[in-house]
Order: structure tokens, then C-alpha cells, then sequence
């Protein structure tokens, strides 16, 4: 790792920026930490005398990826993962900014804690880390967490993580609560009676292979329940992880009235179907489980359209002593911060989908529904960029894989999009060797 | 030498109602007469012999459901000072305790022929059942979530004299005004009065459909008491604290607790009035609620009993001419 405080002038790019709907040609300098000039166009800017020059040889140069649903294993469960080897495969991964989620131990319901993931980071020296708050104590979904102060202290949205608030009354006053302080609440809709014990999506195949299922409409049975405690409350709502048809429609019909609600897909669910489980490997199994095609064709059209704002890795690492097990016995997740933009970069070979509107899910959208100035390249944002050849295919090996866990689906798979170099705050915190 | 029971009655006028049961048995000129007279009280209170005869001969009975140390005495005096008979069933250990119903216990009541029923139960619209079975004038000493007019005229006659008038001053209702009857009594009589009202608290804490009571809601605590001439804190119930309504009492604190540091951005001359008892360290800073040159929370206390004499005679003078 190699630190620039000074000027650094990147030259000969292809800039894409969602935020202004830009792709083309350009030029940017980044001046101690923070984007000082763009230039659209084949021109080249007047250079101050002595700066960096870095020729990108016509290679994309994006706005770092942010990516708003990560787990680690800090504190807590350090063997699965620490903030630094997260932080280490996100900056490979092109990942500028990660939000944890509070579902460490102890869990993050607390200012301290939050201030805790803060203070590592800093320390640490790599991406931008921010906590996610619990919504609950001890995600309990008894009692609301201290979202004030949580917030005050630097947490930017509060979620309840993997365990849904089945009591809808104290959900609703957490809306509403939350509503005091314009903060955003992310909730998973999950139906936790009919997902009980459930490892694979109930279907055909499910049944074949003797996996038991939980049907893909309990998912849309508990968002519609969210989707109403947002409308009577008027909160700002995230709907974590939406992965069915079904839910879909739902969040259309949330949207079209006007509310002020916003829903994430997890990138597995846009590149893996239950077809996936089919010999039991334990990278697969997820957390919302692995859908039908029909689904998954679902949501990346939504996020083709807009209506799925926000795509995240949901980057969950398990070591093997959790993956090395039946499959029904396996602990759900997969990693997901290195492939995040890669993965991405794959969905727009295949699908036709321009790369500016894929790319618009992981850096613009976040960006404001976190309230963070990063996730654009425009003078004044801070210089969280990256470099990337976007079609340069390379394969995952596991040595490659910079997690202190290794579940990750896509080990062996070959994928397009390499990243060259990673800036935060206008240093240079990755390059490829 | 004129006897000062005659001077008071010239100013006496009779109460609008035969029930005082909320705020809105009020109109603005009832307010007036009802507050110029508590200011002859509170002169009255203030000399060594402060017995009057005005209620001579008339039985008042206080019937508190709930416990309450300041209201209860607080009508007490004002009863005892006007030369009523003055008695206080506490119901906690009679026979409600036994099961006998509200209904009943009215009916026992009519029997002995009050003449002025006190009464705080903690279910909404309790004094205005009671109104219905007794023979007697009701007053509503709180009932439920609903209200509490004698506060809200206690505050009116402590704002009156500190300012010298209630309309067009800014006055901002802070705290848990969902569970609050002290904060509905005042909005009425506030309202009424020409006063602007604002109402602030987190969105669990101020029911949804407030800003149709002639208030401005806010959710934040220094935009809401922005230049606010009265900051009126209410009380916040220990059992709301631990996560059902707010997280915990040092948020509650941090966002919606009054010190001075929020105090600052309120009008210079500004006034703190808490209806008690309070949560130091919660919803009001000791260092305000102690200081006298803004606090007028022991002039609260000193108000209800002119305020509740107030109340009480001009019951007494309707039941007068109503005979």
C-alpha cells in the first residue's frame, strides 16, 4: 500500500458517473483527498507543474463502489473476519465505502459501538467503514435501540440485520421514532414462522432433493406488513434483501403511491438460481435462499428499471468450520466484497443492461440514501475512485481471496473486470500487481 | 369596615357550567373573570389569615382514584380556605379496592349530598361519567389521557402574571404529550386564549393528528423551542423510558432534555414551567428548574390553589343560582 497526499492527475480515462449520467471520455484531478477537477472530453486539463500523472490508457475510472450490507467478523468472531481483511478484499474489490451490519457481538445498539467501527477504521487506514445501528436492543426486537445517539455517533442507518421485528407495534414505533431524526430503517421481510427451518425455496427442486422449503410468497406475506407500517407511518424505508417475484409487485405499488421507500438486492440473487444448490455446496446456501430463474430475472430487471435501488454484496464470511457441513446444517452467507463489481460487470455483459445504470445501484443511490458525498466524480466529492478494465476476465482462486474466509460462490468462476487501482480520500489503497 | 367575603363576591361570577369536566367549558371571557378572581386569591393566600366563608355550609369531597400529593392538597386548601367541609376519600384503600364499580361508588356518594365532587381517575372520560350519575357539580381533577383543566388554568394564571397577558405569546409544549391530559387541557385554554402553540417531542411521543389542534409539531427540541417566550415541559412516565416510546433516558436527555444550552435559543425573556413532579436529570435540567429567574415551577404550585379556589367559588355561586 503506497500513500498520496499530494496531486495526482488521471488522464486518458473513460469516466462513468451515474450521478450525471456520464460516460465518455475525460479527465480528473484529485488534490489532497478530494476531487479537484473533471474534464469531459478528449482534452487534456491544464496540469499544475509537478503533479502525478497517471496515463488510465482508456480504462474506466468510476466512483468507488459503496456497498451498504457488509458483515465481518469484528468484533466478536475474528476468526470469520476482521475490518482490516474485509477492508483489504473491499479495497480489491473496488469497494471504497462498506456499512457493517450490527450483528456482532456485542452486537452494535449502542454509541459506543458505533463510535467503535469508526475508531478501527481510522485506524485501520483503508476504506471508509461506517456501522449500521440496530434497530432493537440486542436485536432482540423488544425494546428500540438508541437510534439518536447511534446516529449522532456516526451510524447510518438501523436495521435489525438477519432477524426480522416480528412484533408489529414496536416496529411501527421504531418507524416512527426513527422518523424524528430522518433516519433510514432497513428491515428484511421475512415471515419468520414459514422460514423457520427453512434452508432452499420450496419447489420442485427443493423437494428432489429433500431440502425443507420455505415458499417464496412468505416473502411477500411480511413486506406487505412493512410496506403498510411504512405508509401509516411515513418513515424512509429500506427493504433489505427483496429476492421474489412476488415481493416485487408490492414494492411497486409502495413506490407508485408516493412512499418513501427503497429496497436492496443481495448481487447473489442476480447471478444465482436454486438450480445452484443442486450438489449441496454450502456456498450457495443464502440467506434469503437461492429463488427460482423466473425470480432472479425479476430482479435484475428491476434493477434494470430503478425499481430496486440498491444492490449489495451481503458479504458474509463463514469459516469452513461452518461451510464443511450438510448442506441443511451449514451456516447461511457468502462473500461477496471482491466479486461485488466484477459480478456487476458480468450482468451487463449478459443481460444488455448498460453498465452506468448497474453501476448507479452501488455507488449514486447509496450514496443518497446514506446522505454521503462520495459515490460521484465531481468537483468538490471526496476522491474515492477507481480504476478498472473492464474487460479483462481473470478466474477467483482461493489464494486470491483476501477474506480470512474463503466461502466465496464465485471461486473458479471466471469473471470480467479487474481492478488497477483503488483511491480513497486520493490515496492510492490497492494496485494491481 | 366591608368584609372581604362581600368585596369578592362582587367580583364573583357564576361558573359557565355545572361541571368543570374540560377546557372547553370555557370561553375566553370565562378564562378572564376566572383568572382576575385567582389573582384576588393569590393576594388573599399571600396574608396571615387567609380563611374565607365564601363556601360556608357546602361539602366538597375529593375522590382520588390515582395517587397525587400536590393536586389533592392543592384543592384541599383551596376548599378548607373558602370554609367548606372538606373531606378526601382515598380510593386506593376503600371499597373500589373491594370491586364495587365506578357506577356504585357514585351512587353511595349522592347519597350523603355533596355539593362539590374533586375527581381524578385514570380512565379517559371517568369524571364525565361520574357528571352524569351525582347530583353535585363535578370537577375534573385528570382523568385518563384526557385532561386536566384546573393545570391548565394554574399555568394560564402563572404565564398571566409573569407576562402580563397570554395572547401572542409563543408557547412550546415539550414531552410526552401522547399520555399527557396536562398537555390536551392546555392546548384548549392556550388556544383560546390567543397564544401560539407548538408542541415538541419525538413522533412517538405526540399523537399523529396533532397538527390539527391548532399546534405546530416538532421533532426537533431547539427548532421547537426556537424563540419561544414559555417552555412548558411535561413529565415523562419512568415506564415509557426502557424502549416502548424512546430508548432509554439518557437519549430522551440528550434530544428532548431541557438545559441551558437548548434553553439558549429560546426567546430572551423566556419562561420554564413543568407541571411536576419531575425527573431531574431527564426531562429538565436541575440547573433550569432551580433557577427562579426563569423557573416558575414552585409559582405553578403557589397559582393551583388561588386557581382551584377560583374554580371552586364560582361552582359554588351557579349551584347558588341555580337554587
Amino acid at each position: 500500500m503506497t500513500k498520496e497526499t499530494s496531486a495526482i492527475a488521471f488522464v486518458n480515462a473513460r469516466l462513468i458517473d451515474p450521478a450525471t449520467e456520464y460516460d465518455g471520455p475525460g479527465s480528473v484531478i484529485v488534490t489532497d483527498g478530494i476531487i479537484t477537477d473533471v474534464t469531459l472530453g478528449h482534452a487534456t486539463p491544464a496540469l499544475p507543474a509537478g503533479i502525478r500523472i497517471i496515463d488510465c490508457d482508456e480504462n474506466a475510472l468510476l466512483p468507488g463502489l459503496i456497498d451498504m450490507r457488509v458483515k465481518t467478523g469484528e468484533p466478536g468472531h475474528e476468526p470469520a473476519e476482521t475490518l482490516k481483511s474485509a477492508s483489504l478484499a473491499a479495497a480489491a474489490g473496488g469497494v471504497t465505502s462498506f456499512v457493517v451490519q450490527p450483528d456482532t457481538d456485542p452486537c452494535i445498539d449502542e454509541p459506543a459501538m458505533a463510535d467503535f467501527i469508526l475508531r478501527r477504521a481510522r485506524d485501520i487506514e483503508l476504506v471508509h467503514v461506517y456501522p449500521a445501528g440496530a434497530a432493537t436492543k440486542k436485536l432482540e426486537g423488544k425494546q428500540m435501540a438508541e437510534i439518536g445517539l447511534m446516529a449522532e455517533a456516526g451510524a447510518l442507518y438501523f436495521t435489525n440485520a438477519d432477524e426480522p421485528i416480528v412484533n408489529s407495534k414496536i416496529f411501527s414505533r421504531v418507524l416512527n421514532y426513527a422518523n424524528g431524526f430522518n433516519a433510514l430503517i432497513a428491515h428484511r421481510p421475512k415471515e419468520p414462522w414459514l422460514s423457520e427451518g427453512a434452508v432452499a425455496t420450496s419447489g420442485e427442486m427443493a423437494a428432489r432433493m429433500g431440502l425443507s422449503g420455505v415458499s417464496p410468497l412468505a416473502e411477500r406475506i411480511m413486506i406487505e406488513r412493512d410496506l403498510g407500517l411504512a405508509e401509516m407511518t411515513g418513515a424512509r424505508f429500506l427493504v433489505d434483501l427483496i429476492s421474489t417475484r412476488e415481493a416485487l409487485g408490492s414494492l411497486e405499488r409502495a413506490k407508485a403511491k408516493g412512499l418513501e421507500v427503497f429496497a436492496s438486492a443481495s448481487i447473489n440473487h442476480l447471478m444465482f438460481n436454486e438450480i445452484d444448490i443442486g450438489d449441496y455446496r454450502t456456498f450457495f446456501r443464502l440467506d434469503p435462499p437461492l429463488r427460482a430463474e423466473r425470480d432472479r430475472l425479476a430482479l435484475i430487471d428491476a434493477v434494470s428499471t430503478g425499481l430496486i435501488d440498491v444492490v449489495v454484496s451481503n458479504h458474509s464470511p463463514e469459516p469452513a468450520e461452518h461451510k464443511r457441513l450438510p448442506f441443511s446444517e451449514a451456516t447461511p452467507g457468502a462473500l461477496g466484497l471482491q466479486t461485488l463489481l466484477a459480478a456487476l460487470i458480468g450482468l451487463h455483459h449478459e443481460n444488455d443492461i448498460p453498465l452506468i445504470d448497474l453501476l448507479r445501484t452501488v455507488t449514486q443511490n447509496p450514496a443518497q440514501l446514506l446522505g454521503l458525498e462520495a459515490g460521484r466524480i465531481a468537483k468538490g466529492a471526496p476522491a474515492d475512485l477507481i480504476l478498472v478494465d473492464i474487460d479483462a476476465p481473470f478466474a477467483l482462486r482461493e489464494k486470491d481471496i483476501l477474506s480470512k474466509s474463503k466461502n466465496s460462490p464465485f471461486e473458479n468462476r471466471t469473471l470480467q473486470g479487474k481492478v488497477l487501482k483503488t483511491l480513497v480520500d486520493g490515496r492510492i489503497v490497492y494496485e494491481h500487481a | 369596615m366591608t368584609d372581604v367575603n362581600d368585596l369578592i363576591r362582587t367580583r364573583l361570577h357564576a361558573f359557565p357550567k355545572r361541571h368543570f369536566l374540560g377546557a372547553q367549558d370555557l370561553d375566553p371571557p370565562d378564562i378572564a373573570n376566572l383568572l382576575d378572581l385567582a389573582d384576588v386569591f393569590v393576594d388573599l393566600n399571600r396574608q396571615s389569615t387567609k380563611k374565607l366563608d365564601l363556601l360556608r355550609g357546602r361539602t366538597l369531597v375529593n375522590m382520588f382514584f390515582e395517587n397525587s400529593t400536590r393536586t389533592q392538597s392543592s384543592f384541599e386548601l383551596a376548599g378548607k380556605r373558602l370554609g367548606a367541609d372538606t373531606i378526601n376519600m382515598s380510593m386506593k384503600t376503600s371499597s373500589v379496592a373491594k370491586g364495587e364499580t365506578l357506577i356504585d361508588t357514585a351512587v353511595t356518594l349522592n347519597a350523603m349530598k355533596p355539593d362539590l365532587l374533586v375527581v381524578r381517575h385514570s380512565a379517559s372520560g371517568a369524571a364525565a361519567l361520574l357528571a352524569q350519575k351525582v347530583g353535585c357539580s363535578v370537577v375534573n381533577a385528570g382523568d385518563g389521557q384526557h385532561q386536566h383543566p384546573t393545570q391548565a388554568l394554574l399555568d394560564m394564571l402563572s404565564i398571566r402574571r409573569a407576562f402580563g397577558h397570554v395572547d401572542g405569546l409563543t408557547i412550546a409544549i415539550c414531552g410526552d404529550v401522547t399520555h399527557s391530559r396536562v398537555a390536551r387541557s392546555n392546548v384548549i385554554l392556550l388556544n383560546a386564549m390567543g397564544a401560539h402553540v407548538r408542541l415538541v417531542g419525538p413522533p412517538t411521543l405526540i399523537p399523529g393528528d396533532a397538527d390539527q389542534w391548532g399546534t405546530e409539531v416538532y421533532h426537533d427540541m431547539r427548532e421547537g423551542i426556537a424563540g419561544a417566550d414559555v417552555v412548558m415541559m411535561l413529565r415523562l412516565q419512568l415506564e415509557r423510558m426502557d424502549g416502548a416510546f424512546i430508548p432509554s433516558a439518557r437519549e430522551y436527555y440528550r434530544f428532548f432534555g431541557l438545559d441551558r444550552e437548548k434553553l439558549a435559543v429560546a426567546s430572551k425573556n423566556v419562561r420554564v414551567m413543568h407541571p411536576g413532579p419531575m425527573n431531574r436529570g431527564v426531562e429538565i435540567d436541575s440547573d433550569v428548574a432551580d433557577d427562579l429567574s426563569v423557573s416558575l415551577i414552585q409559582d405553578q404550585v403557589e397559582m393551583g390553589v388561588a386557581a382551584r379556589m377560583a374554580v371552586l367559588a364560582s361552582l359554588a355561586a351557579r349551584l347558588e343560582n341555580d337554587r
